[in-house]
């Protein structure tokens, strides 16, 4: 099973060597090589480029991936790349990291699988203030 | 008609400011605060501040209405494929022109429905094909939508056509001469129209049998 992960930060490598972990074969994409060393000892594939750029996915093995995790610092570029994945390679599991709540669920709604990091903490630190033991607050009207 | 202009730099700027001596009624957003303060001197309400790829200020500029037409014009091509995607998609506007910046973006574009772009630099690149016969077959416009494209032949004295009729050519199935430009003058293409040597034909042509037309004017 061959996953694509384009993006490869904090995010993007630790999900990298989740997935290798678990027996899957890995390329990442970054445009910075030094963005390898984030793998530690790494026997997946990695292609330093833009995943905008077909010759770049292609290397990636775009083509024969079951999976693809999009992570790039842009929220716009992660739904660009992701859109291409899905319609052009016609990948059927890419998951696409959306900082900005309005833009995930937007293209939620087209049929994209977008995560919302920036959704999730505000949904878990909400959670938190509420779990705490404090007077619950009256309600100005 | 009401427009939306997504990037205030010099293409986005001089459009808006086209559109408003033509009594159009435009907003142009720009998320660089310089270019937002020079933008707000010549236009005032009419500019706004904020990234044009985020929904509530596209909300803002009245996205909700629909506008007639929105022009995502940034430097950006991600940002100009998803300001056309959610004008389109989001909020049923019925027109979007995105510029492309990188031509080797196109592609991303056409794949994700964005059929209205425009290209500076292939634009440009087509100008300078024009001005070098030797390549034989330019390409002068795309009709993507109808799936044909416009071409321009230069033909020379050995030419197979120099000196035929138009209708004793032996042209590829989907292509048809369209005119026949000679000493700058250019005149419709009909089938006792002779060709000669240092004619320019135009034809168009579906996709595909561009080469076949090539060998049919200049061998």
């Amino acid at each position: 099973m061959h996953a694509v992960i384009i993006g490869c930060g904090r995010v993007g490598s630790s999900v990298a060597k989740q997935l290798a972990a678990e027996g899957w074969d890995v390329t990442c994409v970054d445009e910075d090589e030094n963005a390898l060393a984030r793998l530690g000892a790494w026997k997946g594939g990695f292609v330093v480029g833009h995943g905008m750029d077909k010759d770049i996915l292609e290397a990636a093995g775009a083509g024969e991936a079951e999976a693809a995790v999009v992570a790039t610092d842009g929220d716009n570029s992660n739904l660009v790349i992701g859109q291409i994945l899905q319609r052009r390679y016609g990948i059927n599991c890419v998951v696409v990291r959306v900082l900005d709540p309005a833009r995930a669920e937007f293209y939620a709604r087209l049929g994209l699988r977008t995560v919302c990091p920036t959704q999730t903490a505000i949904s878990t630190l909400t959670e938190a203030v509420r779990a705490c033991e404090v007077p619950v607050p009256q309600a100005t009207s | 008609m009401y427009v939306i202009i997504a990037g205030g730099g010099k293409v986005g700027s001089n459009i808006a400011r086209s559109l408003i001596e033509m009594q159009r009624e435009v907003t142009i957003l720009e998320q660089r605060r310089d270019r937002f303060a020079q933008l707000e001197a010549e236009f005032g309400h009419a500019a706004m501040l904020g990234d044009a790829t985020e929904i509530a200020v596209l909300e803002r500029a009245g996205i909700e209405r629909p506008p007639d037409l929105v022009l995502a014009v940034t430097g950006d091509d991600e940002d100009n494929l998803i300001i056309s995607q959610i004008a389109k998609e989001g909020y049923g506007v019925p027109k979007a022109i995105a510029r492309v910046n990188d031509p080797r973006n196109q592609q991303h574009f056409d794949l994700l429905g964005i059929t209205e772009t425009v290209c500076a630099t292939s634009g440009l690149l087509a100008l300078v094909e024009h001005e070098v016969p030797e390549h034989g077959l330019v390409r002068l416009l795309e009709l993507r939508r109808e799936g044909l494209e416009v071409v321009e032949v230069q033909v020379v004295a050995d030419s197979p056509a120099a000196g035929k009729r138009v209708a004793g050519l032996s042209l590829p199935d989907g292509a048809q001469l369209v005119s026949v430009m000679r000493n700058g003058v250019a005149e419709i293409a009909v089938g006792e129209t002779v060709i000669r040597p240092g004619d320019q034909v135009v034809a168009i042509l579906k996709p595909g049998v561009e080469d076949r037309l090539r060998r049919a004017l200049v061998g």
